[in-house]
């Protein structure tokens, strides 16, 4: 314990860069999975319509605090969260609150590209009709959100034809369109690329710094040139050993813009990695 | 590296597939196989030989009859029909929704649901004949006085098919990748939405496919209908679920037991269009299986 709180000194004190207009702040997050505390006392903040980058080496937890920002964390048994997830003021995991209105708001979009096998209207009218929204034209309301998601030009002549014909890449970007079709406030990334191409990663990211003009975006990424390129705040995690059970759990390190976080990390152990000199 | 300068790659590996231990197992592999089809073409040989002199139109339009010569097995083949049906009415929503209980809701730690899931697996291996009795015990308690009815048989052939129905649609819905659950639940869908709208469609062939299966093994039964006391002589069309009725299994356990040879021939003649509706049926649920089968 001696030893993690040494190491968390960016947390202890608070060291958070100012976050304007913070959509969601976590403030000394602990996440357990039964008895195995995967991630230790995070505090952040993510800002309105900005790009937040997650990175850090595997097992550093970046996808577990991922998950728990839309409550999909609730979906694996004995998994638990601990300390305060505020979005715009409201703690998410309080009592009372709905988890599905909770992922209503904050939509999320999986490493592997999962549509439904379904036609690739049916995927983007299946948000709609499963949270009741009723568009006035649900053909205008598809067109509107395949359009968002640079996919309609590619679809617009085979929107009845099954969702698994697609590349790789346009599987994602339906993903992401069926995502921003029920309006969410905020977007969650869970490594959006690792299954794809450079090219098709390439047309994600202009994707994601077109829609960080409306939405609030959190991506997780192994690729750091990732989120040099489109993230507007970089936060660094890593994995420590406690000391007691010899658990590996995972800490922030450094959190601060991209380019400090490239360019003038505080952190000794930042400057490593970003310079991929260890992880 | 002497010996290596004397092998070429023609030569055979040591332990090749074509020495002899290996040959042996292949070959019993095949006498199995053999075995077992050669079972299914004497059969078959047996009584489309025996039954040809019978296959003709009266077998579907006549009725059964003291003489072999007008005899037929309309109320049979109907009687069958009904009593599939009916069973397929109960069965399938019973057990689909069962298995989308435990698999998809249920709380797979609790001790109950371990239990019953044991449990399930157990019943699919009780013999037919126990149903029967289970469902005479069952419809005499509710004071069931004609048992001989199409409800009472379909009561009876559900209860020995609904495991395998259960089983075989857990196991279809296993098949389908968490991820779209994941997909469906990250859009706010709720999860019963997401069993309603997303999970449950994409296991349909695996359901569609399992229940046919089911149910043509439900098909060939005629033992819980006997206990149940199901006709071996009727004369008219079952014509609802409270009609009496006889089966194709039945009415071809009746006629082997006559001396004459006469009906020996119509027993086979009868077989030859179960094996036809059964052969018929698999052939759909493998049709179905292929042309909505899904890559994920």
């Amino acid at each position: 314990m001696t030893e993690q709180r040494r190491l968390d000194v960016s947390n202890g004190d608070r060291v958070i860069p100012e976050t304007p207009n913070a959509v969601m702040t976590l403030d000394d997050v602990n996440v357990f999975y039964g008895k195995f505390r995967a991630v230790t006392d995070v505090s952040l903040a993510f800002g309105e319509r900005e790009i937040t980058a997650l990175i850090g080496p595997s097992g550093c937890g970046k996808s577990t605090i991922l998950r728990s920002l839309n409550r999909m964390n609730d979906l694996v048994d004995g998994a638990r969260v601990q300390g305060q997830i505020k979005f715009r003021g409201e703690e998410i995991y309080a009592k009372g609150v709905d988890p599905i209105e909770v992922r209503r708001r904050i939509g999320m979009v999986f490493q592997k590209p999962n549509p439904f096998p379904k036609s690739i209207y049916d995927n983007i009218a299946y948000g709609a009709r499963v949270t009741g929204m009723k568009p006035s034209s649900m053909d205008d309301f598809v067109e509107e959100s395949l359009t968002k998601a640079a996919l309609w030009d590619e679809v617009k002549d085979k929107l009845k034809q099954n969702a698994y014909g697609l590349s790789g890449g346009q599987q994602q970007r339906l993903c992401i369109a069926r995502t921003i079709a029920v309006k969410p406030e905020m977007i969650l990334m869970d490594e959006p690329c690792s299954a794809l191409d450079p090219v098709a990663t390439l047309r994600i990211e202009d994707l994601m710094k077109d829609l960080s003009n409306e939405y609030t975006i959190v991506i997780v990424t192994h690729n750091m040139q990732q989120a040099a390129r489109v993230a507007d705040r970089t936060a660094f995690f890593t994995a420590l050993s406690d000391e007691g059970s010899g658990d590996r759990t995972g800490v922030l390190v450094e959190y601060d813009k991209t380019e400090k976080i490239f360019n003038n990390p505080k952190d000794q152990r930042t400057e490593d990695y970003v310079s991929g000199r260890f992880g | 590296m002497a010996s290596s300068k004397s092998k070429t790659l023609t030569t055979r590996a040591t332990n090749s597939e074509y020495s002899l231990r290996p040959m042996i197992f292949y070959v019993t592999l095949w006498f199995s196989l053999i075995f077992g089809l050669m079972f299914l073409a004497t059969l078959l040989f047996d009584i489309i030989t025996t039954g040809s002199g019978r296959l003709d139109l009266r077998i579907f339009t006549e009725f059964p009859s003291s003489s072999p010569e007008r005899a037929g097995a309309r109320p049979a083949i109907l009687g069958s029909i009904w009593v599939i049906g009916t069973t397929a009415l109960i069965t399938v929503p019973l057990g689909v929704a069962s298995a989308i209980h435990l698999e998809e809701f249920a709380n797979k730690k609790s001790r109950i649901n371990r239990f019953i899931e044991i449990n399930v697996q157990n019943l699919a291996a009780v013999p037919s004949v126990v149903y029967g009795l289970l469902a005479l015990a069952f419809l005499s308690a509710l004071g069931v006085g004609d048992k001989n009815i199409v409800i009472a048989g379909a009561f009876a052939l559900s209860l020995l098919i609904l495991p395998v129905v259960i089983i075989s649609t857990r196991e279809a819905l296993r098949a389908v990748p968490v991820e779209i659950r994941m997909g469906s639940l990250a859009l706010g869908a709720t999860p019963l939405q997401t069993t309603l709208r997303s999970t449950l469609p994409a296991a349909v062939p695996g359901i569609a496919t399992g229940s046919i299966l089911a149910l043509s093994r439900a098909l060939g039964e005629a033992a819980p209908l006997l206990l149940l006391g199901a006709l071996v002589f009727v004369s008219f069309d079952p014509n609802g679920f409270l009609s009496g009725y006889t089966t194709m299994p039945i009415q071809i356990f009746n006629w082997t037991g006559r001396p004459q040879e006469e009906f020996h021939v119509l027993a086979a003649a009868t077989s030859v269009v179960l094996m036809g509706l059964l052969l018929m049926m698999n052939g759909l649920a493998i049709f179905i299986r292929n042309k909505f089968q899904k890559r994920y």
